[in-house]
């Protein structure tokens, strides 16, 4: 039997750093205009890489590499803070395109010769780039563990507040997509088998998700300021829960440690991504936990991908902090005035499910 | 206050043996696993020496039972053998109610079936089932099912640390009061990927390898899995298991520095170290062994050597680098290291550093070269050290002396 995992730190979203296939770079409005994308996956909107990365120094680095120090400096500019006290990335594959590189020399020649792509392939690349490029000597880790990659550093950020060690963690999710990748996975049944606009993602008809990527970067602070978007109150993880009747009592549980009840969650962002087998297990645990709560389908804006609730968690921090849901949000039933509690569910495969609760 | 943590169960598995007896065993008869290739397809086969667990992948499925299962990569075969070790050594299985986290390191994870299957992958159907294996979390979630753990559990990637930074996670995971004992350790097999990608680098010495000394030429690499089972002082009076010994202090810091080498002046290895020692309160006069990440490389063993100088300041312990006996384990070789320094703390012996003739100009001391029986040993630190600068220092103390 599972038994749930709490954490009770007082911690703050106090800068958030966006790349995505929306509009999320800095300048844009809260998610409009919504970007339609009607190409075989959702691909992140690029920044201008030379704003926040040495030009020189940008040259050999592989898109996730540029991505991921880029949201980084955006996260810590939006904070108002120049150096972390840690660094903590989670990726579900980290470089596809750099192991894809390997693989296709490696399987075809039995070896391969230039040393860059192996370098960029290893997980802990991103972490490691942004501490180089902030020359940041402090605590630094990566997690790689499907959809619990940014579940485990959002914990990790949870403990270094709690234990004292850091007043400003920046902690953070991201992957990318690319068209071979997708190609392989598409065997798999899970994803839909052509293009579609993600506009129609749930409307079409066609069968499965849509995949996207991202990276979405955040600071995670013991201190509460003028820059504070809300409080992240609690994240668990739950590793093969059974049904989704064990899966909502396992929910129960978090939101009573929570001292919460069903009814003070405002909104709920669902882990529906467009696949029936998948979304009928996100329905069926948010029924039987929250009945008659007020949820949110994304995914259609971001896609789907290991660390998708990053681009949850920046909704639900922008949507506490502004007080309003954007309109490409599908919202059903409305939702009430006050927004104070969010609750966001994701699962990988029902393997894997997550749990992060975010407070106004 | 906040809690102890124990160590009470132990699991290993290398080129020196299929569990931690056996690899003790090697150890005290000074037996290398380093040697030719013979069982992995690699088209570097006369340019390298490995360490290899002397297993078919078939042998190694039936080994931990689960012949015919092809899906099990023999990154996960290995991590299943030696965290199932661990935790039947620990005897944590019956006990109701105690919340028991699974934290594994691991960078190449699956890929020894995938570098087999790509080319299908790409064209055809006829190996779906092992599109999935190749990330870093089916190994993971492979031990969770042959345990039984569904508890916490996550996987760490950070290169060469990965294991030491899965047992720094799991000891804050414990006295934050969010799990009551941990299984905790990597994994990491050999594969085409990642040979020839050190290979690519030039860190790959064709002879075996010589840490810390002047003629040193680079890395052979190792495969193998090791866990440790970690228990809070707490959870420790529930189980009444053994203590080993207790884990008393960690550290990680970066480097900072390049992505691949470390700073000439080990500011990472320092850093790494001092918050460990820190930790753990000890005098580093107390320190009677270091455990090096020694890999044989001309920069970590300058860079860590210095730093180790620099924190030890004229009072340098004994250190040693076992890499000679287990080739570099990478994400596997914190754990490894780790159980490898603690047989050194409770057998009183001190590992020898082979291969060693010629000290380095640049350093006022030399590994030791023979194997030390009777060694007084209170505290033992070991250190490991990855790419992109990221470096973890751990300090086990033997339980009882103070």
């Amino acid at each position: 039997m599972t038994l749930p995992l709490f954490l009770k730190s007082m911690a703050y979203i106090n800068g958030i750093g966006i790349i995505s296939p929306q509009n999320t770079i800095p300048g844009s409005a809260f998610l409009e205009p919504v970007v339609e994308h009607s190409g075989e996956f959702l691909s992140a909107i690029e920044p201008l890489f030379k704003s926040y990365i040495d030009p020189v120094a940008a040259r050999r680095m592989s898109r996730l590499i540029k991505m991921g120090i880029s949201s980084a400096k955006i996260c810590l500019r939006d904070a108002g803070i120049s150096m972390p006290d840690a660094i903590i990335t989670g990726t579900g594959l980290g470089s596809v395109e750099d192991t894809e590189k390997i693989l296709a020399e490696l399987t075809l020649d039995g070896r391969f010769l230039n040393p860059t792509p192996f370098i960029q392939s290893t997980y802990n690349t991103i972490s490691s780039q942004i501490a180089i490029s902030l020359k940041c000597h402090e605590y630094n880790s990566t997690y790689v563990h499907r959809c619990f990659s940014l579940e485990s550093c959002l914990i990790d950020a949870l403990l270094q507040i709690g234990e004292g060690s850091a007043t400003n963690v920046l902690a953070g999710g991201i992957d990318e997509m690319t068209l071979n990748h997708l190609k392989i996975i598409r065997r798999l049944g899970i994803w839909k088998r052509k293009a579609v606009s993600n506009l129609d993602l749930w409307s079409c008809g066609i069968p499965g998700a849509i995949a996207g990527e991202g990276s979405a970067y955040f600071i995670i602070s013991g201190e509460n300021n003028a820059h504070t978007y809300a409080s992240l109150e609690a994240v668990e993880t739950l590793f093969k829960p059974g049904s989704p009747a064990q899966t909502a009592a396992s929910l129960t549980s978090f939101l009573n440690d929570n001292n919460l009840s069903p009814e003070n969650i405002d909104l709920v962002l669902m882990g529906n991504n467009g696949f029936e087998d998948h979304d009928r297990i996100c329905d069926e645990v948010v029924d039987a936990a929250l009945p008659g709560s007020s949820r949110i389908l994304y995914k259609h804006l971001c896609g789907e991908y290991h660390t998708v609730s990053g681009f949850a968690l920046f909704l639900a921090a922008g949507i506490l902090k502004k007080q309003y849901i954007p309109a490409s949000l599908k919202v059903y039933p409305a939702a009430g005035k006050k927004l104070e509690n969010i609750l966001i569910h994701n699962h990988y495969r029902n393997t894997d499910h997550s749990f992060i609760l975010v407070k106004r | 206050m906040p809690s102890r943590i124990f160590v009470t169960g132990l699991g290993l598995i290398s080129g020196l043996g299929n569990n931690v007896q056996d690899n003790l065993d090697s150890l005290i008869n000074l037996r290398s696993a380093v040697g030719p290739v013979r069982y992995i397809e690699t088209s570097l086969r006369d340019e390298i020496k490995v360490s290899e667990v002397p297993m078919t992948k078939a042998e190694l499925l039936s080994f931990a039972g689960l012949a015919g299962r092809e899906t099990y990569s023999r990154n996960s075969l290995l991590g299943i053998i030696a965290a199932r070790e661990a935790f039947l050594h620990a005897r944590l299985n019956g006990l109701p109610g105690l919340r028991t986290g699974l934290i594994s390191g691991t960078t190449v994870g699956g890929m020894d079936e995938c570098e087999k299957y790509y080319q299908d992958f790409l064209s055809n159907d006829s190996r779906n089932e092992f599109i999935e294996i190749y990330d870093c979390a089916d190994s993971t979630e492979k031990i969770a099912d042959c345990l039984g753990l569904n508890g916490f559990m996550t996987t760490i990637s950070t290169a060469c640390s990965s294991a030491a930074n899965s047992i720094l996670f799991a000891a804050r995971m414990m006295k934050a009061g969010k799990l009551d004992c941990a299984v905790a350790g990597g994994t990491e097999s050999l594969t085409q990927f990642h040979l020839n990608g050190f290979s690519a680098l030039k860190i790959l010495d064709k002879l075996p390898c010589r840490p810390f000394d002047a003629t040193r030429n680079g890395i052979n690499l190792g495969e193998g899995a090791a866990y440790l089972v970690l228990e809070t002082a707490e959870t420790n009076s529930r189980t009444g298991n053994k203590i080993i010994c207790e884990l008393t202090g960690y550290g990680n810091a970066c480097e900072a520095y390049h992505q691949t080498a470390s700073s000439p002046d080990g500011t990472g290895a320092y850093l790494a170290m001092k918050k460990a020692l820190d930790m753990s309160g000890e005098n580093p006069d107390n320190i009677g062994y270091i455990n090096a990440h020694g890999t044989g490389t001309d920069n970590n063993d300058l860079s860590e050597g210095r730093a180790i100088e620099t924190l030890f300041r004229g009072k340098v312990p004994y250190v040693s680098s076992t890499k000679p006996f287990t080739g570099h384990m990478t994400s596997a070789a914190g754990s490894a290291e780790a159980i490898i320094s603690i047989l050194a703390l409770l057998n009183g012996i001190i590992w020898p550093n082979l291969n060693f003739s010629t000290p380095m100009p640049e350093l006022s001391f030399k590994p030791v070269t023979e194997l030390i029986k009777g060694a007084d040993l209170n505290a033992v630190m070991t250190n490991s050290f990855g790419f992109g600068g990221n470096d973890t220092s751990l300090i086990f103390k033997k339980y009882g002396i103070y």
